[in-house]
C-alpha cells in the first residue's frame, strides 16, 4: 500500500526525542561515577523501575510483530504473549531477589560473584554481547522499516535517527536516563494501546465493506480453455500462471491491466464455485512494481493495493453489533466469519515475481484457536518433530526471559531485594496487561478494514488509523519511541559487558570508576555505530526471528549457570564457563543449521537442513545443565560458599 | 516455619508458586502441541478453551506474584 506521511506523527516523535534527550542531558550530572552509569546509584523507585521494565522488555518485536501475527493468522500470535509473560515468573519467583544480592553491575558480576574468576568474566560478558547484538539487529532494522510509512523517510534515516538518539541517551546519563526513557516509553505505550482497544470496542464488528474486491458466482467452475465467465474476458494463463490454476485473471473493467480471482468452492456438497478478487503485486526483474498488470502509483493509469480486513458474516445475519464488552468481543467474533488473506508466489521466466494476495473466509472459531499460523500449524499435522519445534519455542520464551542481560541488569537500579521483588510483579503487571491488549488489538485490526497485505507488522498504526488521524500519529511515534527504550537498554548491557567484564574484569586493566564509566561511553559509542551499520545491511532481511535467536542463545547460555549456581552449592567455577560455553555453541550452532536459516538466510531448501527442527532450546537449555553438573563434579569443590543457598 | 531466616522462607515460597505456574504453563503447552482440537471446546461463558487457558495464565501470573509480594518476609537491614 502507499502511505501518506503523517506530520503530526512526526511532530509527535520529535517532542518525545527533544524531551527525552533533554532529559538525559538533565540528568547527565547525576551519572558521573561508575555506581551511575551502571546502575542509577540503586536508587530508582521500585514502581519507576517496574514500568521500566515493561518499556525495555516490550520491544517493536512485542508490539508490532505480536499484534501484526494475530491479525493475519489470530490466536497464533497471542501464544507468544503468553510464552513472554511466563517468563517472568521464573524471574520472580527465582532469579530476582539473588541477582540483585549477588551482582553489583553487569550479568557476568552475578555468575562470578563467589569465584572472581576471568574466565567467568570473559565467558559471560561474551555471551552478553552475542545475545544483545542479536536482538539488536531486529530492532534497528525495524525502526527503518517503520520510519518510511510512518514518518517518510527514507529506512536509512530511520537507523540512524535511533541510533543517534539512544547514543545521546545513554552517553549522556548511562542508567539513569535510560530508566527514564524506558517509565516514559512503557507508561505511554500501556496506556495508549489501552485507550486504542477501549475504542476498537466501542466501535464493534461490522460487515461493511471495506474495498472494491468482488466476488463472483457462486457458479460451475470455469473449463480450463475458456475465453470469458461473467461477460468478462479471460487473461491467458502463461508465463508462469500456467503453475496456479487456482487462479484465474479476468481483462480489468476500468480498462488496462487484469483482476486475479481465485477460485474457492462452495461446499462440500456443491459441486459450484465462488471466484473471489484477489490483489496481485508483481516486482519485475528490473524491479519495478506493478498491480494486477498496470504500475503501482495513485495516477490516472496506476492501482494501488486495497487495504483490507473484514468481518464477512456476523451471527444472526447483523449488519453491525454496535459497542461490545471485552468477552461479547470474543464470543462474537469466534460466531462469525472472517476473511483472512494468504499469499502465493507465481515466478516468471524472466526473473519477475507475481505475489498474489487471496481471501481466504474463515469461521471465527478457527480464527481464536492455536495453529494457522505456518510455525504453529505442525500441531495439527500430527508430525512429531513440529510438535517437538513447538514445545522447544515455548520452553525458550519461558526461560529465555530471565535471562536476557538488558533485563537483568535492571535489577541492579533498585535498593534491595525487596525493591527488586516489587518492581518485577508491577513489571508483571504491566506487560501481562499489555499481552492481554495485544490479543484485542490484533483482532481489533483484522477486522478493521485497514491491514496491508503486503506487510502485517503494520497492523496496529494501521487499526490506529481506522480510528482517528490523531490516534495514527500517537501510535506511529509510539511505536518508533518502542524501538528508542528497548536500544537503549541494549546499548547499555552491551557497553557494561565491553567496559566491566571483558576490559576490567578480564584484560585486568586497573580502571578507576571514572575512567570505567568513560571506557562505557566509547563502548556504547562503538556498539550504536555497529548497531546503525547492521541495521542498514541487513535491510532486505526479514529479521523479527532473530529475536527468537536472541531468546533461545540467553536461555540455553545464562540460565543453566544462573539456576545451578543459586542451588547447587557443588558448581564449580570451571562447570559455570563449560555451561555458558556449551549452551552459547550449541545453540547457536544448531540455529546456523536449522531449516529457518537455510531458508530464510543463506536462500537454500529447508529440507536440507542439518537440524531436525529449527528451535534449539529444549535440547540445548539440558545440555548445558547437564555440562554445568559434569564438569562441576569432575572438578574439585569451590572452598567457601558465599550465598546462603 | 519457626527458625528459618526470611530469605529462605522467601524462597521457598517463590518455588512453590514457580512450582504451581508451572504445571498449569505445561497443561497450557501441552495441551496445544498434543490435543490442539481441546483448544477449540467452549468451556465458559461462551468462550473457548484457548482464550479461557491464555487469558487465565496471565491473570494466574498476576495472581501469583501478588501473593509472593503479599507474603514475603521482610529481609533487609536498615541501611545508613
Amino acid at each position: 500500500m502507499i502511505y501518506e506521511p503523517s506530520w503530526l506523527a512526526v511532530v509527535v516523535f520529535m517532542a518525545f526525542v527533544v524531551g527525552t534527550v533533554g532529559l538525559s542531558f538533565y540528568l547527565g550530572s547525576r551519572a558521573q561515577s561508575s555506581e551511575g552509569y551502571f546502575a542509577a546509584h540503586g536508587q530508582i523507585p521500585w514502581f519507576i523501575n517496574g514500568v521500566a521494565f515493561a518499556g525495555d522488555y516490550l520491544s517493536a518485536a512485542s508490539f508490532l510483530g505480536i499484534c501484526g501475527m494475530i491479525a493475519a493468522y489470530g490466536y497464533d500470535g497471542f501464544l507468544y504473549s503468553i510464552g513472554y509473560l511466563a517468563g517472568w515468573i521464573v524471574a520472580l519467583f527465582v532469579i530476582a531477589e539473588p541477582m540483585k544480592r549477588l551482582g553489583k553491575f553487569t550479568f557476568a558480576d552475578a555468575l562470578d560473584a563467589q569465584f572472581n574468576s576471568r574466565g567467568i568474566k570473559l565467558a559471560a560478558g561474551i555471551s552478553t554481547l552475542a545475545v544483545s547484538v542479536f536482538y539488536l539487529i531486529p530492532q534497528m532494522v525495524g525502526a527503518g522499516v517503520l520510519i518510511q510509512p510512518l514518518l517518510g523517510f527514507p529506512h536509512w534515516v530511520g537507523v540512524v535517527l535511533v541510533g543517534v538518539v539512544v547514543m545521546m541517551i545513554v552517553v549522556t546519563a548511562g542508567m539513569v536516563s535510560t530508566t527514564w526513557v524506558q517509565f516514559l516509553k512503557g507508561s505511554l505505550l500501556v496506556v495508549f494501546s489501552f485507550v486504542l482497544v477501549v475504542m476498537v470496542l466501542a466501535r464493534g464488528l461490522s460487515t461493511e465493506e471495506v474495498n472494491s474486491l468482488e466476488v463472483l458466482g457462486p457458479m460451475a467452475p470455469p473449463s480450463a480453455g475458456a475465453d470469458s465467465i461473467a461477460g468478462r474476458r479471460v487473461v491467458a494463463a502463461e508465463s508462469g500462471w500456467e503453475e496456479t490454476p487456482q487462479f484465474i485473471r479476468l481483462e480489468s473493467e476500468a480498462g488496462a491491466g487484469y483482476d486475479v480471482f481465485v477460485i474457492d468452492p462452495v461446499g462440500e456438497e456443491s459441486e459450484q464455485v465462488y471466484l473471489r478478487e484477489g490483489q496481485a503485486l508483481t516486482t519485475a526483474a528490473d524491479k519495478s512494481l506493478w498491480v494486477g498488470g498496470v504500475p503501482l502509483g495513485t495516477g490516472p493509469d496506476e492501482r494501488q493495493l486495497q487495504p483490507v480486513g473484514s468481518v464477512t458474516e456476523l451471527p444472526g445475519g447483523a449488519e453491525a453489533t454496535g459497542p461490545l464488552g471485552p468477552l461479547e468481543y470474543l464470543t462474537t467474533l469466534q460466531e462469525s466469519e472472517v476473511t483472512l488473506w494468504g499469499s502465493q508466489p507465481v515466478r516468471h521466466p524472466d526473473g519477475g515475481v507475481t505475489m498474489v494476495y487471496y481471501p481466504k473466509p474463515t469461521p471465527g472459531s478457527q480464527v481464536l484457536r492455536p495453529g494457522e499460523h505456518p510455525t504453529f500449524a505442525g500441531i495439527r499435522s500430527g508430525n512429531t518433530l513440529d510438535r517437538v519445534n513447538f514445545l522447544s519455542l515455548m520452553f525458550a520464551l519461558f526461560c529465555g526471559t530471565a535471562s536476557l542481560p538488558h533485563i537483568l541488569i535492571r535489577y541492579y537500579t533498585v535498593k534491595d531485594a525487596a525493591a527488586a521483588r516489587k518492581s518485577t510483579i508491577v513489571g508483571i503487571a504491566s506487560i501481562g496487561f499489555f499481552y492481554v491488549l495485544t490479543l484485542y488489538l490484533g483482532l481489533g485490526a483484522m477486522t478493521s478494514g485497514a491491514l496491508d497485505v503486503t506487510t502485517n507488522n503494520m497492523a496496529a498504526p494501521l487499526l490506529a488509523r481506522s480510528l482517528s488521524q490523531w490516534l495514527f500519529a500517537i501510535i506511529s511515534a509510539i511505536a518508533f519511541t518502542t524501538v528508542l527504550g528497548t536500544v537503549s537498554g541494549l546499548i547499555l548491557a552491551s557497553s557494561g559487558a565491553v567496559a566491566h567484564d571483558l576490559l576490567s574484569g578480564f584484560m585486568g586493566i586497573e580502571l578507576t570508576g571514572g575512567q570505567q564509566v568513560r571506557v562505557a561511553k566509547i563502548a556504547a559509542m562503538v556498539v550504536g555505530v555497529i548497531a546503525i551499520v547492521l541495521g542498514i545491511l541487513f535491510k532486505e532481511l526479514n529479521v523479527s526471528y532473530l529475536v527468537g535467536w536472541a531468546f533461545s542463545v540467553a536461555a540455553s547460555a545464562n540460565l543453566p549457570a544462573l539456576v545451578m549456581l543459586l542451588f547447587w552449592k557443588r558448581t564449580t567455577r570451571q562447570g559455570i564457563i563449560a555451561s555458558v560455553v556449551v549452551g552459547m555453541v550449541s545453540s547457536l550452532g544448531w540455529i546456523l543449521l536449522s531449516a529457518d536459516t537455510f531458508q530464510k538466510v543463506y536462500g537454500l531448501p529447508a529440507d536440507q537442513a542439518w537440524a531436525p527442527f529449527s528451535q534449539p532450546g529444549i535440547v540445548t537449555i539440558p545440555l548445558a545443565f547437564a555440562t554445568l553438573i559434569v564438569v562441576s563434579l569432575m572438578t574439585p569443590k569451590p572452598k567457601e560458599v558465599g550465598a546462603e543457598y | 516455619m519457626h527458625d528459618i531466616s526470611p530469605r529462605r522462607f522467601n524462597s521457598r515460597l517463590g518455588m512453590a508458586l514457580f512450582a504451581l505456574y508451572l504445571v498449569f504453563y505445561l497443561g497450557f503447552v501441552l495441551v496445544s502441541a498434543f490435543a490442539a482440537d481441546w483448544m477449540e471446546a467452549t468451556v465458559l461463558g461462551g468462550l473457548n478453551l484457548a482464550i479461557v487457558y491464555g487469558f487465565g495464565l496471565i491473570l494466574l501470573a498476576f495472581v501469583l506474584a501478588m501473593i509472593y509480594g503479599w507474603g514475603c518476609r521482610s529481609d533487609e537491614e536498615p541501611r545508613a
